[in-house]
């Protein structure tokens, strides 16, 4: 197998807080493929961001990150200044959660646009213009060229997300980031701008990592999916192993907070219980035992290893995996 | 934007109202009679009486206010009883002083503190930072009169590179009079930066902190770029705001460094008619002043909408 164009080796994030050391992101593994697709999922706060940022190396001043991230055969952590910068809005694109934020508000759109191309790529103004022309059509954005001329508050929010994913793409990335690109939108853009990433990451052929707290928008559209709790990856699979049959109870648990159409109205939603552990304390055990329901004396004692059992490919972090479960949850 | 400015304007007109208002009372309440000061302590009742009769002065306060206003609207601001010069034409003859000292104090405070801030807020806590707000601080507690002191001891006195007082006209000997002004503007604009420095600092922190900035990082723009393309242009309202308070401050004139330096400015018209009471012209000059505050607002309120497309659109 050739070598993957991400690799997320032990990467660890530590933000000083006045409360001491907060671990953001609790030395995670993960890789990906060229041209595939990976779900990051996780509740907010689980350090799912954090992580999409160390790999930008976009992370706040006094964070302390260790690790490596290797991309297309370089170490981003170590890499200089300008190499990166020339690495970033080329082979590496971001979309990030709020449209209404992540767009200058007193720049024009075809210069947040243009500004990317002629940065990487060698064109002239009229082949910039050009160019993102077609990409504001390909995102679906009509008459184009009349938007270039236009600021960010005079588009609405799904069009500004297409703005961002347009200019995101303007390079063709090897990667795109997108750290929950629907959150802040409207339920009925979600699919479409879903849709869009889906359609542009196959025409492209470009590897994705979607960031999102909803297990639903990784269910169709990642090969495979990590949840993330409390800074680790608790669980790691192929989308559809991952669906067929979940190990980790937080897995679980994350599913079933989703609300479905066929629940009678009125019912309770199964929300997990309690909060996720304090981030600055040292932690013994598994980080989600105090909210399991399953969770045995052991889960307070002994963190477990995040490892494959009977399908390599299909990793989890559990003593009881859910398959086990009914020996011992009664 | 032209619903805008056409709804600035009409936004200003009380205000002038108030101002025009506020001036003629400051001057009318002020105690003592205006005749009895022209005809001096010798004056006979009578001829005093003949006097506040011929001037208006024995008509109820808002006749006087209404009439006053009246000869203002139609460009009669009156005449100084001591010299006979219209307040236009002493003004006019003032102006160019103040103004070319405020547009140079200005623009080299603008040079000092504008860098500063940016080379602050690019590495905000780090040393340089830290040694420039102390800095800053410092100088904003120097009071005029002694910068202008030290500046003149430093360059006039001991280096001989700069004339301590003095003024010729422009249009006379262009050096001459750029020479005459550096050391008065310099003391201005030392006042100056550490203002426009600490405002524009902490905006630029700010908006170094936005998600915007961090895309720009991320679309692999230069630094260079996301400093003065991405991040100055939204940081620099507030500056646009103190820069027009500083002009519409500095159009009056400074009474302080007028008077230091000799230069024959707005301030030193001001000092000159409130020792001789001549009312007249303080009046007059305080009602041009001020409009001329209301016009600098007026136009930073124009450079909001160049600089923020959501203002020309209304909708911020």
């Amino acid at each position: 197998m050739s070598a993957p164009l991400l690799s997320i080796e032990h990467v660890a994030v530590e933000l000083p807080t006045p409360r001491g050391n907060l671990r953001a992101v609790d030395h995670v593994d993960l890789s990906l493929a060229a041209g595939r697709t990976l779900g990051i999922v996780g509740e907010s706060g689980c350090g799912k961001t954090m992580l999409s940022r160390a790999v930008l190396q976009l992370l706040p001043k006094k964070a302390k990150l260790t690790g490596r991230v290797i991309f297309d055969g370089e170490d981003l952590v170590r890499l200089d200044a300008e190499r990166l910068r020339r690495l970033r809005g080329r082979d590496l694109a971001v979309v990030f959660q709020d449209p209404m934020t992540s767009l200058n508000p007193v720049l024009t759109i075809g210069t947040q646009l243009m500004e990317t191309i002629q940065e990487h790529l060698e064109l002239d103004a009229a082949a910039a213009r050009k160019r993102s022309i077609e990409l504001l059509a390909a995102v679906g954005i009509p008459a184009p060229e009349q938007r270039l001329a236009q600021y960010p508050h005079q588009c609405s929010g799904g069009m500004r997300q297409r703005i961002a994913i347009a200019i995101a793409l303007s390079c063709e990335p090897k990667l795109l980031i997108a750290d929950e690109p629907t959150t802040a939108l409207d339920v009925t853009i979600q699919a479409q701008i879903l849709d869009l990433l889906a359609r542009e990451q196959r025409r492209r052929h470009m590897a994705m990592i979607i960031i999102t707290h909803d297990l639903g928008v990784v269910a169709g559209r990642a090969d495979e999916v990590a949840v993330m709790y409390a800074g680790r990856v608790v669980e790691r699979a192929p989308t559809s192993a991952l669906f067929k049959r979940m190990h980790m109870p937080y897995t679980e648990a994350l599913l079933a907070a989703i609300p479905k159409l066929d629940t009678a109205p009125h019912t309770l939603l199964p929300a997990i219980s309690g909060r996720p552990p304090d981030p600055t304390r040292p932690l013994r055990g598994c980080s989600f035992a105090p909210r399991c329901r399953y969770a045995a004396g052991r889960c307070h004692e002994a963190k477990p290893e995040l490892k494959g059992a009977e399908m390599p490919e299909h990793l989890y972090a559990c003593f009881y995996p859910i398959r086990m479960a009914e020996g011992i949850g009664a | 934007m032209l619903n805008f400015v056409v709804r600035r304007l009409l936004a200003i007109l009380p205000v002038l109202l108030a101002v025009s208002l506020l001036t003629f009372l400051i001057a009318s309440l002020l105690p003592g009679d205006l005749a009895l000061v022209i005809l001096g302590d010798q004056a006979t009742p009578e001829n005093v009486a003949a006097l506040r009769r011929d001037m208006g002065l024995d008509q109820p306060l808002w006749w006087r206010y209404l009439s006053w206003l009246g000869h203002v609207l139609q460009g009669d601001l009156g005449r100084s009883f001591r010299t006979g010069q219209t307040v236009l034409q002493a003004v006019a003859e003032r102006i160019p002083v103040s103004l070319q000292l405020m547009l140079m104090a200005e623009f080299i405070g603008l040079l000092i503190g504008v860098p500063l801030a940016i080379a602050c807020a690019a590495r905000a806590g780090g040393a340089f930072d830290r040694f420039m707000t102390g800095s800053a601080f410092a100088m904003l507690s120097m009071p005029s009169f002694l910068t202008a002191i030290l500046l003149i001891y430093l360059f006039a006195v001991e280096l001989h590179w700069l004339p301590a007082t003095g003024y010729v006209p422009f249009t006379e000997a262009p050096l001459a009079n750029l020479r005459f002004f550096v050391l008065p503007a310099l003391t201005l604009a030392l006042a100056e930066w550490p203002g426009i420095m600490r405002v524009l600092r902490s905006d630029m922190i700010a908006t170094l902190q936005e998600d915007y900035i961090a895309l720009a990082k991320a679309k692999g723009l230069k630094p260079a770029r996301i400093l003065f393309v991405h991040a100055l242009k939204p940081s620099s309202l507030t500056l646009v705001t103190v820069t027009g308070i500083n002009i519409g401050r500095l159009l009056g004139g400074t009474l302080i460094v007028e008077s230091i330096f000799a230069l024959p400015g707005i301030g030193r018209l001001l000092v000159g008619a409130i020792y001789t009471r001549d009312l007249v012209i303080l009046q007059g000059v305080v009602l041009l002043v001020a409009c001329g505050f209301v016009l600098v607002n007026f136009i930073v309120d124009m450079l909001y909408a160049v600089l923020d497309p959501r203002i020309r659109h209304g909708h911020a």
